[in-house]
Formats: structure tokens, C-alpha cells, sequence
């Protein structure tokens, strides 16, 4: 096993690097360029040095004066010692700005995971029971409209009967008007409220791909043999669902639910934008739009950090749900 | 004869449609006549075999029977009752004593479950035995059907073809059962690991007052196990008689054209094998008259537009015409 382990380790980070050497050489070759931009609005500025000089003089402060590959050792180097350099447009620290950004959009994730895995699974397992019934496909209808909804028509249609209509929620933003006057707590209720209707957003659109998931999982397992060997046992319909079929759906569910992990931390960009939340989705997205290099890199090698981790996570949580893999 | 309060199981006229569906709105078109019109009483602690070919209603039989099927018509009555009146509760309590051996011993177990867990789930759900003496009972459950306590916490696939169907009956016979469907027990084993599980299966009817019902296709091994054989052709039985009887002097044509197919381990001996045209009609779509009428080397007009009766020579019951009900051949 841990010989196992040890090959995965090796091979993730050999992943890692790779990878974000790809995304390091796609950045340099965007025509949306930081320092041309900068070098544009300061060479206009009225006594100034020309464009051309702008351009050499931010190249070599931001080490953009090197080839592709040369820049991508020197921002490997600094990364593996833990500097990820400073955002050119928020000009701090990356990691800092990223901390102040993405808890908001994994607090919305981590919501959304909890009640799509709480929707989507019984919805599935439900289906799947009475496949071809009407409840099957009053599910199936649900599920793949919420699939096939934009996430602006959705969010927009909520707004308006819930912000509009009802009065219920805020039309946008994190906090509401009062929130510095608010106590700790009130201050925490504050945030929740304003995080329904994204989460609502977010839970519809993604309900539909899990319990579809499930069905077709439960649906294979339902038809094996040995559910009809527990069936003919005489155990209770309940027992045969849960203790013999839904077991055995579990293993492809978990390595599902492992790709969600990663997408936790990737923001939700639409979503976050509509609703104007200040997550990491908004924030990238705005950061690559400018070109700013170092946080973009940071942004996507977590990602590829965290896709790896979870997926070793999901190789070790197999053993736990399929005895079978266990090794002694 | 025996007398009717000897019959542990009594099948009446069952009858078994599957609805063919079609289109948009899954409109009935048809109905496939799985088991059409089947009758047949086992006495208790004996073995009646059924056999036929693939295709012919066998396992929905003895599915129908355990009732993981409903049944179109008629009835199966078990200990007297009708398993298909009983409510909830009262089928639930007469679950355990009905029970069946499936035909693939790798795909019936449940993968993730270790295999004392497998024998003893049921158990523990029907109250068989106080909870003190569970452990015990498994294992003496075990060692009887050939498996060591040590297996316990095995998994499945961790047993070769033939331990596994030892799984399979340990996990039947663990529920105190009276009656047990064997659905092909041995068609997917070794012909050297199939003579085991036969003899295990007799010694175990011998220890525990067991009633089979034993489907197969394999004439020699219902030869060997049976007491009384019931032959079925496209989801209807055309004989069914005493073993020795049976095997001695087959009436039906259709009987007469299965058995001359049994390989005699002679080479000197040369047997006249009945070679039947045609292929089995389609269940959905049957002959009229006598169902085998297309494919029978005696076929007469009335074979081809009245259905023969089951007619009743002793205990030989043959649904044929040529023995008609009046006067034996």
C-alpha cells in the first residue's frame, strides 16, 4: 500500500508541474498583456519616458524579459520555497489576496455540496426504484431542466420573485446595508441570508447531473443478481436497498463527488458575478483578464494541487467503501 | 397415490404473462406467455425435477413460486395457503421457509458483504435462532454445507465457482427453510465441483426433511436427485410422472426427442437420437393447438387447433393427443 502511495505522490507532482508549466506558457502567450497595458496609459502621462521604454523597464521588474521557459524555472523556484510573488493589480501579496477572496466562495460551494448530495441522492435512488414510473420521470423532467437552464436565466428568474416580488432577500452583494451595526452573530446570519438564493442557484443547476448519476448507478446495481439473492432472502425492501444496493452505488458516487472537491475552491464565476459576491470566481476571472500573472498562476496551480489531492483521497477512501481494494 | 395433505406445494393453472410494450406510451401490444397454465404438486421431502430447454418458463417458475414475481393467474399453495392472499406481515413470516439456490453463484452474492454476514443478514432479520446462538448456528451452518468458520470473514471473490454455490445453499438452508427452488445450482460449475453440490444438496435434504424443486437442463442430473420430473415446452408442461417412470417410458414426443439427447457414457452403445426440426417457437406469439405441433414428427389435425388436456394414467400425466383420455395406449 504504501509503496502505492508513494508511486501516486511521484506521479502527482510530476502532474503538477507539467501542468503548470502549460498554464505558465498559455499566460505569456495571452495578447492581453499587464505591462503593455500599464506602459500604455504611463507613456501618455505628460514629461514621461516613451512606451518602449515603459515596456522594458515593467519587463524587468515583473521578469517578463526572459523566454518562456527561463520564466517559468524562476517562478517555479520561488514557488516551491512558497513566494508566489505579488499580484500586479492588487499589489499584495497573491496568497493574501486569494485568502481574502476565496472563503466566500467555499463557504458557497460547501453549502451547494451539502444540499445537492442531500437532493440529488435520494432523488436518484427514488428514480431508480420506480424506473418508468411517473415519479421517475417527474424527476428526470426537474433534473435535466435544471441541467439545461443558464445560470443567468435561473439566477435572474429567483431574483426576481424572491428580490423583487416577495422582498425576501437582497437583489446582490455579501452583507447587507446595517451589517457593521450587526452583533458577531447577527453579522454571520447576515452573510447566510444573503447566501440563499446563490446557493439555491447553484444547487438547481447541479442537482440534475448527480441524481442522474445516481440513478443510472442504482439502476445497474438494482438489476444484479444478488439483489434478487437478497430479495429472496426475505429482507425487507428498505434493507435491500440500502444494506445491499446502495453500498455498491457508492464507489462510483465517491469518485464523483471527488471531482467537486477541487471545483469548491474554483469559485463559481457566473454565479458570483450575478449576485455580486466578491469570490474567487469574480476575482480570477478579472485577474486573467488583465493578465496578471502571478495570481492567475497561483489560482490555477491550486487547482491542480487540490484535483490531485482529491483524487488520492478518492483512492484511499475506495478501500474504506470497497473492502475488496483493502490491502492487509 | 399419495393423498392431497401430503403436497408441501400445490401449483394451480399458474399462469405467468410479461406485457410486451411499445411506442411512445408504452402501450401493451402483446403479452409473452412465460409460464402458461402450469399445474404440479411436490410432496414434501421429496425432489421433482423440472427440466427443459432455455426458454421454456423454468426459472420464471420457480421465481413465480418465491413470489419475486407476481403471478398473472392461478395459484401456489404452500402448506395449504395461497402465498399469493397472504398479507404483508404473513408473507414476510413464510419468507424464510420458502427459499432458492440461483443458477450463478459469482454474480448472486453481494460483493461487499463478507460471506458470514451473507449466510447470517437474513437470520438475524427473521429471528431464526436467539441472539445468543448466532455465531454457533452460522457456523454450524457453515461446517454442514462444507465451509470452514475461518470463511466468515472472507469476501466473495475470494472463493473458487464451486464454494461459492456452498455459500449459496449455506445462506438458504441457514433460514430453517422447508422448501428450496434450485434454479440451475450446478449449471455454471466444473462437471467434477457439479457432483459435490448434488450430493451435498441430497445429504442436506436427509438432515433437514428438505423438499426441492430442482430445475435443469441436465437430464442426467435430475435422473440422479428427483423423485418425480415435470417436462416443460414453451412455458407449458406436457409430462410430468414418476422418475423411474418417466425416464423408463417417456410418452410425449416431445419428452421422447429430450431424453434420446442424453449422452450414455458407452461408445458401443448406439442410441437413435430424435432430431427435432425447427427451433422453439416464440413464446409471445404460440402455435395454436398443441404448442409443439410444429415441430412434432406425430402431428395430427386436431394437434394443430385444440391445446391437449393433461391427462391423468396413473400418475403419468401426459398433455397429448395421441392418448386421449379414453383408454390407456
Amino acid at each position: 500500500m504504501s509503496k502505492f502511495i508513494v508511486r501516486r505522490v511521484f506521479l502527482a507532482i510530476l502532474i503538477v508541474v507539467f501542468g503548470s508549466f502549460v498554464v505558465y506558457a498559455v499566460i505569456r502567450a495571452l495578447p492581453s498583456s499587464y505591462v503593455e497595458t500599464v506602459a500604455r496609459q504611463r507613456a501618455q502621462l505628460p514629461g514621461s519616458k516613451s512606451y518602449a521604454e515603459w515596456v522594458a523597464q515593467l519587463n524587468a521588474l515583473f521578469r517578463l524579459d526572459t523566454d518562456v521557459f527561463t520564466g517559468f524555472v524562476g517562478w517555479l523556484s520561488d514557488a516551491i520555497k512558497g513566494n508566489f510573488g505579488d499580484s500586479f493589480m492588487y499589489n499584495m501579496p497573491v496568497t493574501e489576496k486569494y485568502n481574502n477572496v476565496i472563503w466566500y466562495s467555499v463557504a458557497l460551494n460547501v453549502i451547494t455540496f451539502f444540499t445537492q448530495t442531500l437532493i440529488a441522492i435520494p432523488l436518484g435512488i427514488l428514480a431508480a426504484r420506480k424506473q418508468y414510473s411517473k415519479t421517475d420521470y417527474t424527476i428526470t423532467f426537474f433534473a435535466l431542466m435544471g441541467i439545461s437552464l443558464p445560470t443567468f436565466f435561473l439566477a435572474t428568474v429567483l431574483k426576481f420573485v424572491f428580490s423583487i416580488n416577495l422582498g425576501w432577500f437582497d437583489l446582490y452583494g455579501i452583507v447587507g446595508r446595517y451589517y457593521e451595526q450587526l452583533s458577531p452573530m447577527g453579522k454571520l446570519l447576515d452573510m447566510a441570508h444573503h447566501m440563499v438564493l446563490p446557493v439555491v442557484t447553484l444547487t438547481m443547476l447541479s442537482v440534475g447531473g448527480l441524481m442522474r448519476f445516481t440513478r443510472t448507478n442504482m439502476l445497474e446495481v438494482l438489476n444484479s443478481d444478488y439483489i434478487r439473492t437478497a430479495r429472496a432472502k426475505g429482507l425487507p425492501e428498505n434493507k435491500v436497498i440500502n444494506r445491499h444496493a446502495f453500498r455498491n452505488t457508492l464507489i462510483p458516487l465517491v469518485s464523483y463527488m471527488s471531482y467537486l472537491i477541487p471545483s469548491m475552491f474554483s469559485g463559481s464565476m457566473i454565479t458570483e458575478t450575478l449576485f455580486q459576491i466578491p469570490g474567487i470566481g469574480y476575482i480570477s476571472f478579472d485577474a486573467m483578464k488583465m493578465g496578471d500573472i502571478p495570481f492567475t498562476m497561483f489560482y490555477s496551480v491550486f487547482l491542480i494541487v487540490l484535483t490531485q489531492v482529491s483524487l488520492l483521497v478518492a483512492d484511499i477512501m475506495y478501500a474504506v467503501v470497497d473492502p475488496r481494494v483493502r490491502i492487509n | 397415490m399419495q393423498t392431497k395433505q401430503d403436497y408441501l406445494l400445490e401449483v394451480k393453472n399458474l399462469k405467468k404473462y410479461f406485457p410486451i410494450k411499445a411506442g411512445l406510451f408504452g402501450r401493451v401490444v402483446g403479452q409473452v406467455k412465460a409460464v402458461d397454465n402450469i399445474s404440479f404438486s411436490i410432496a414434501r421431502g421429496t425432489t421433482m425435477g423440472l427440466v427443459g430447454e432455455s426458454g421454456c418458463g423454468k426459472t420464471t417458475v420457480g421465481k413465480t413460486l418465491l413470489r419475486l414475481n407476481d403471478k398473472t393467474d392461478g395459484a401456489v399453495e404452500f402448506n395449504g395457503k395461497d402465498i399469493f392472499n397472504l398479507g404483508k406481515d404473513e408473507m414476510r413470516s413464510i419468507r424464510p421457509k420458502i427459499q432458492i439456490i440461483f443458477q450463478d453463484p459469482y454474480s448472486s452474492l453481494s460483493p461487499r458483504m463478507p460471506v458470514g454476514e451473507i449466510i447470517g443478514e437474513a437470520v438475524r432479520e427473521h429471528n431464526v435462532v436467539p441472539a445468543d446462538e448466532y455465531d454457533s448456528y452460522i457456523t454450524r451452518i457453515m461446517l454442514s454445507c462444507g465451509l470452514q468458520e475461518y470463511h466468515k470473514d472472507r469476501y466473495p471473490h475470494e472463493f473458487s465457482g464451486g464454494q461459492r454455490q456452498r455459500i449459496c445453499i449455506a445462506r438458504a438452508i441457514a433460514l430453517n427453510p422447508d422448501f428450496i427452488v434450485c434454479d440451475e445450482p450446478v449449471s455454471a460449475l466444473d462437471v467434477s465441483i457439479q457432483a459435490q453440490i448434488i450430493n451435498l444438496l441430497v445429504d442436506l435434504q436427509g438432515e433437514f426433511g428438505l423438499t426441492y424443486l430442482f430445475i435443469s437442463h441436465d437430464l442426467s442430473v435430475v435422473e440422479h436427485i428427483s423423485d418425480t420430473v415435470g417436462v416443460m415446452y414453451l412455458g407449458s408442461m406436457v409430462e410430468f410422472a414418476d422418475k423411474r417412470e418417466i425416464f423408463r417410458n417417456p410418452l410425449h414426443p416431445y419428452t421422447k426427442a429430450l431424453f434420446s439427447a442424453i449422452p450414455i457414457p458407452d461408445p458401443t452403445v448406439k442410441t437413435e437420437r430424435i432430431i427435432l426440426e425447427g427451433s422453439i417457437p416464440s413464446p409471445a406469439n404460440p402455435p395454436t393447438g398443441c404448442k409443439f405441433h410444429t415441430r412434432c414428427a406425430h402431428c395430427m389435425d386436431v394437434c394443430t387447433k385444440v391445446d391437449p388436456p393433461m391427462v391423468d394414467f396413473d400418475g403419468h400425466m401426459v398433455a397429448c393427443h395421441l392418448y386421449p383420455a379414453e383408454g390407456r395406449q
